[in-house]
């Protein structure tokens, strides 16, 4: 029975996973483009085009290309390219799932469109307003079921762990998004409407959605990919499948809880920032449980990180997962967060994970999907990917340096004192003592976005089915030699 | 380690795991969330908060629009530099009108939680224009096309009428009125008659031509209403308790 289902391939529904691998990177390509120009804004006030491209309408397109288009993309790819092949059946519903695309590409471009034109309800990373909404429940939906189905029809009697990760990511984003955005439109052919919750009870709200954004959608769905992608590409099984266990159910239960460090000494009730931040604490646990057991799988075949710039994508991601995962418990404890908190500091954390854990596993993974998805033996250029990940890694080192310096310096400068007992600085000394550093974050992120376009480069030689004879050659020789 | 090898009963059905999950992440969110609900024990009621006059509100809604959140926070915290710099630290109160709230998450720019009457008219409508024009290192972006367009009006007695729906104490004859006083907020004294706006939403309603443009209700006219309403509701030198520096 279970040789027969191994030795024949199901008809696997690739041509999905095709098109979302190509709408990551395409919108990889303009999240990065235009993180990169609101850096620059940053710097040289000039580049503000009223009213459409200025700082306020830019800055939530670039949030929302990087984690919901080039993110989301990344996740649907992975998961219904995971779902598929650890389940052994084909994606349910062809239809649906090609729904799901296209439903999630308009949903993409009416909130990119909205926040430009002035529609756009000033909640961070849920600026879509009520209309847009909808629809995005309505693909996400979609989505679950379509993920559900295949589970359910599943040959494989075990679900495997990456698939745990995908199920709660999918289903907590939904639970957070209608919980987040309640809200009555003032006219039902208008855009605008107003939350239904004001005040504290909206911050609350607000942060319990925005930190589980991160938990849920950047973090449990991208442990999935972490889950299927790593024990792959180095040909090892995790390293512990109790560990799994744990890291999974101590992940969802404490993460929705450490919302409120988002608000510490603000007016919301001080019980709720204690368990915020307490919980945050016990956050670490869990995130360096997940790391050890990424990293920890490779025990064994180490000398394969020597050579393979695919699985250092993958080590790489895990690193910078443990260090901003580590960072954000410090960030959390009340005393730190007095001087973090509105700085530049936070930015910088975010950046470690979005670019070091998001962006790398991402990137991994499609290295490691696209020639499977175009039948091709191996991406084009293996040494394109060793710069590809080179440039990328020292864009984020620059990158994270320069927020850590302006953010502790912003925070230092607000609370400083002269001899007299008066505030030393006024805000705008701040502002303009951050200028370098907006300089030195924007080069980091332009070396972060000329990664990428090598990727590109490479992705699409590969595609073409191009075969590289220099690199073909010196490996045979080196085998000779 | 029994627990974990019943683990395997989970793993077996994939709609067990979604209750599950639903469940665990359902706790943390449920018991963080709903005691804010029982207002009374959250927000302290403070004399003289009231909702926003018509033309504030609209202001505010250009505010949300042009994400003014994203680089000014309005929540001083009750910290010793931030109440010199900034003023009283936040209460509770003070946002509870805010659909949704603004208190941000980043200073880019300043807070702006207590900037009304900090600065005039006139130096907000240049600022707005061009900010570097009155503070030379600024790298705020410019907001000169406020100036050029009329201000949302006509369907403001909607916008009261909604914001009623989910709280807001606005009565029939504010929502009736709501077209008529942001017009009148907008022109001021000498041109309008605010007895009806000064009595239904206080005598110390600002009302006067914002954008030195008398023939134009502007959305520069809406938005400075509001900047200059901000952190204002309170009295706090009547107030006993007022910290010890504070401005």
């Amino acid at each position: 029975m279970t040789t027969t289902s191994i030795s024949q391939e199901p008809n696997y529904n690739f041509d999905i996973v095709k098109l979302f691998t190509i709408a990551t990177l395409f919108w990889g390509i303009v999240g990065f483009l235009v993180g990169i120009v609101i850096a620059l804004q940053l710097a040289f006030p000039d580049l503000n085009i009223e009213p459409y491209l200025n700082f306020g309408r830019l800055r939530p397109v670039h949030t929302s290309a990087v984690i919901f288009a080039f993110g989301g993309n990344a996740l649907f790819a992975t998961s219904y390219y995971i779902v598929q092949r650890t389940c052994g059946v084909r994606l349910w519903s062809d239809k649906l799932a090609s729904f799901t695309f296209w439903g999630y590409q308009l949903f993409i471009v009416m909130a990119a469109l909205g926040y430009v034109l002035g529609v756009n309800q000033s909640k961070e990373y849920a600026e879509p307003e009520w209309f847009v909404d909808i629809w995005l429940t309505i693909v996400w939906v979609a989505y679950l079921l379509v993920f559900m189905m295949t589970v359910s029809k599943r040959k494989e009697p075990h679900l495997y762990v990456a698939n745990w990760f995908f199920i709660a990511f999918i289903i907590t984003v939904a639970v957070l998004h209608l919980g987040n955005n309640i809200s009555i439109p003032v006219d039902l052919f208008g855009a605008k409407s107003y939350s239904a919750f004001s005040g504290v009870q909206s911050a609350m709200i607000q942060w319990w959605y925005g930190h589980n954004a991160v938990g849920f959608f950047l973090t449990a769905g991208f442990l999935g990919m972490m889950y299927y992608f790593v024990p792959k590409q180095a040909n090892r099984p995790i390293y512990s499948y109790r560990l799994s266990i744990v890291h999974f159910w101590s992940l969802i239960f404490i993460y929705i809880w450490a919302g409120p460090h988002h608000l510490h000494y603000t007016a919301l009730p001080e019980w709720a920032q204690i368990l915020g931040m307490t919980f945050s604490i016990m956050l670490w646990m869990p995130s360096w449980g997940g790391m050890i057991n990424g990293v920890m799988t490779l025990s064994g075949a180490w000398h394969k990180l020597r050579e393979d710039p695919i699985l250092q994508f993958m080590i790489i991601a895990l690193a910078f997962y443990g260090m901003a995962t580590f960072e954000g418990p410090l960030m959390a404890i009340r005393s730190v967060n007095a001087l973090s908190h509105y700085t530049d500091w936070t930015i910088g954390h975010v950046h470690a994970g979005a670019l070091g854990w998001n962006g790398f596993i991402t990137f991994g993974a499609l290295y490691y999907m696209v020639p499977k998805l175009w039948g091709r033996k191996a991406m084009y250029s293996t040494k394109l990917i060793s710069v590809h990940l080179w440039v990328a890694t020292i864009g984020i080192v620059f990158y994270i340096t320069a927020m850590w310096v302006s953010g502790i310096m912003q925070g230092l400068m607000w609370r400083a004192y002269d001899d007299m007992g008066f505030l030393e600085y006024s805000f705008v000394e701040s502002v303009m003592a951050m200028k370098p550093f907006y300089l030195i974050r924007a080069a980091g992120g332009i070396l972060f976005f000329a990664g990428a376009l090598i990727m590109i480069y490479n992705v699409w030689r590969t595609i073409r089915g191009d075969v590289n004879e220099k690199e073909q050659n010196s490996k045979t020789q080196g085998v000779v030699a | 380690m029994s627990l974990l090898d019943k683990h395997k009963v989970i793993e077996r059905r994939s709609f067990l795991l979604l209750g599950l999950t639903i469940v665990v992440i359902l706790i943390g969110g449920l018991v963080e969330i709903v005691p804010l609900f029982r207002s009374e024990t959250v927000i302290e009621p403070v004399e003289g908060v009231r909702p926003y006059t018509p033309l504030e509100l609209a202001g505010q809604n250009i505010y949300i629009r042009e994400n003014c959140v994203v680089c000014h926070s309005q929540q001083i915290r009750p910290l010793r530099d931030e109440v010199v710099r900034y003023g009283h630290y936040s209460l509770a109160a003070e946002s509870m009108y805010d659909h949704p709230f603004l208190w941000g998450s980043k200073r880019t720019g300043p807070d702006l939680a207590r900037v009304g009457g900090k600065y005039s008219d006139e130096w907000h409508v240049g600022h707005l224009i061009e900010p570097r024009d009155l503070v030379p290192e600024s790298i705020m972006p410019s907001y000169g096309f406020l100036m050029k367009k009329g201000a949302r009006l006509h369907d403001l007695d909607k916008h009261l009428k909604t914001l009623r729906l989910i709280g807001v104490p606005y009565t029939d004859e504010m929502i009736e009125n709501a077209v008529k006083d942001a017009t009148v907020q907008a022109v001021g004294e000498e041109r309008g008659d605010i007895d009806g706006l000064v009595a239904r939403y206080g005598e110390r309603v600002n009302a006067r031509d914002f954008d030195g443009q008398p023939d134009l209700v502007s959305e520069m006219d809406a938005l400075i209403a509001y900047l200059q309403v901000l952190g204002t509701f309170v009295d706090f030198k009547a107030a006993k308790n007022v910290e010890e520096g504070a401005q």
